[in-house]
């Protein structure tokens, strides 16, 4: 009876509670980078927190799936985060129906270019056929990647390592480049970067802008789609 | 807060059922973000004044206010690839800048060139 009291104030044992907390310090710890840094992209909390975690699991001699064990909890607050963009998205629902012949149109373009460039450059640089496979479906929300990947005979854990770090690239040069390119327009960088960062842009968006929120929520879930069908067919006329 | 929070997770829910039911490639929460979506900007149509019901629009706004802190996890899996990484980095990086870049810069100009003929 004590026992069961003592399993209900305590589902976790310490060490995953250890991994939780380090999470979440690693990622509070990347914000106040990033603010001290002005919010400067390059100083993305995601990736810091990353390194922070992975130095630390690493000199311990730790396992990724003990560390896992702890910071599932997180984890699975992605999908009703995921669901979550469904409010800025229905906010903002007349202005995507205004702008739909635009945003199908940079969608398709984006995503199929983000695809085949991705799949071509590993190609090219003699890269292995799994890692081009693993490549593919990159762009695209980490779970949509990772059930791709699986799916075409990509390596899925390398699928999701390089969704996120794509979207950390994306977080980190694409507002600056798209203002290269003398595009100003909250809902192109929204969408660029839901369609080439999906979540992890999409943050860096998000954090600046509702429109940017609204057309990055938009980009997430309609490239989602569009890869889960464009990608396994793609691959099918690659042979 | 509860209501709230109960409805995402039943959004997930039924993206699950339905993606299980109909053999979809597309994630549960995707199908479920889309269903929201819908009934969202249908309760908004009847009846904009109405609007989103408060706790679910803060609940959503914390959510993706810390969307960065939820791909740590996964994130740091990379150490688990380390192998693959090690060997074909060159490849690996060329190919995630390479399209990344050439996805935000595809997605953003054809964006904007479109948007400026209407």
């Amino acid at each position: 009876m004590l026992h069961a009291l003592g399993n209900l104030w305590t589902p976790l044992a310490a060490t995953p509670l250890v991994w939780l907390a380090l999470t979440l310090a690693a990622f509070w710890l990347g914000r106040l980078v990033q603010r001290a840094c002005k919010g400067a992209p390059a100083a993305n909390p995601v990736l810091i927190a990353i390194l922070l975690v992975a130095a630390v699991v690493l000199a311990t001699r730790t396992s990724y799936a003990s560390y896992f064990s702890g910071a599932q909890f997180i984890n699975f607050l992605l999908g009703p985060a995921t669901i979550a963009l469904a409010v800025p998205l229905a906010r903002n629902l007349d202005l995507v129906r205004r702008n739909l012949y635009s945003v199908g149109t940079a969608l398709l373009a984006g995503s199929v270019a983000s695809i085949v460039s991705g799949v071509a450059i590993v190609w090219a640089l003699g890269g292995a056929k799994t890692v081009a496979l693993s490549m593919a479906p990159k762009a695209v929300t980490t779970p949509i990647a990772i059930a791709v990947s699986q799916q075409i005979g990509g390596v899925p854990a390398l699928t999701a390592a390089l969704a996120i770090l794509g979207g950390i690239v994306a977080a980190i040069i694409g507002q600056t480049m798209l203002r290269r390119l003398k595009v100003h327009d909250w809902r192109a960088h929204g969408l660029a970067a839901g369609v080439a960062g999906s979540g992890i842009a999409a943050a860096q968006v998000a954090s600046l802008n509702e429109l940017g929120a609204a057309f990055a929520a938009l980009g997430i879930g309609l490239n989602g789609v569009l890869t889960a069908i464009v990608v396994p067919v793609l691959v099918l006329l690659w042979g | 807060m509860p209501f709230a929070f109960f409805v995402l997770i039943l959004c997930q829910l039924v993206g699950e059922l339905v993606r299980d039911a109909l053999k979809l490639p597309i994630p549960g929460p995707v199908i479920g973000m889309f269903l929201l979506a819908a009934i969202l900007g249908w309760r908004l149509r009847g009846n904009p004044e109405r609007g989103i019901p408060k706790p679910l629009e803060t609940l959503a706004e914390g959510l993706i206010a810390n969307l960065g802190l939820l791909f740590v996890p996964a994130g740091v899996g990379i150490i688990a690839e380390a192998g693959l990484l090690r060997q074909d980095w060159l490849p690996i990086v060329a190919g995630l800048v390479g399209s990344t870049v050439l996805g935000v810069a595809v997605t953003g100009l054809v964006m904007h060139w479109t948007m400026r003929g209407r």
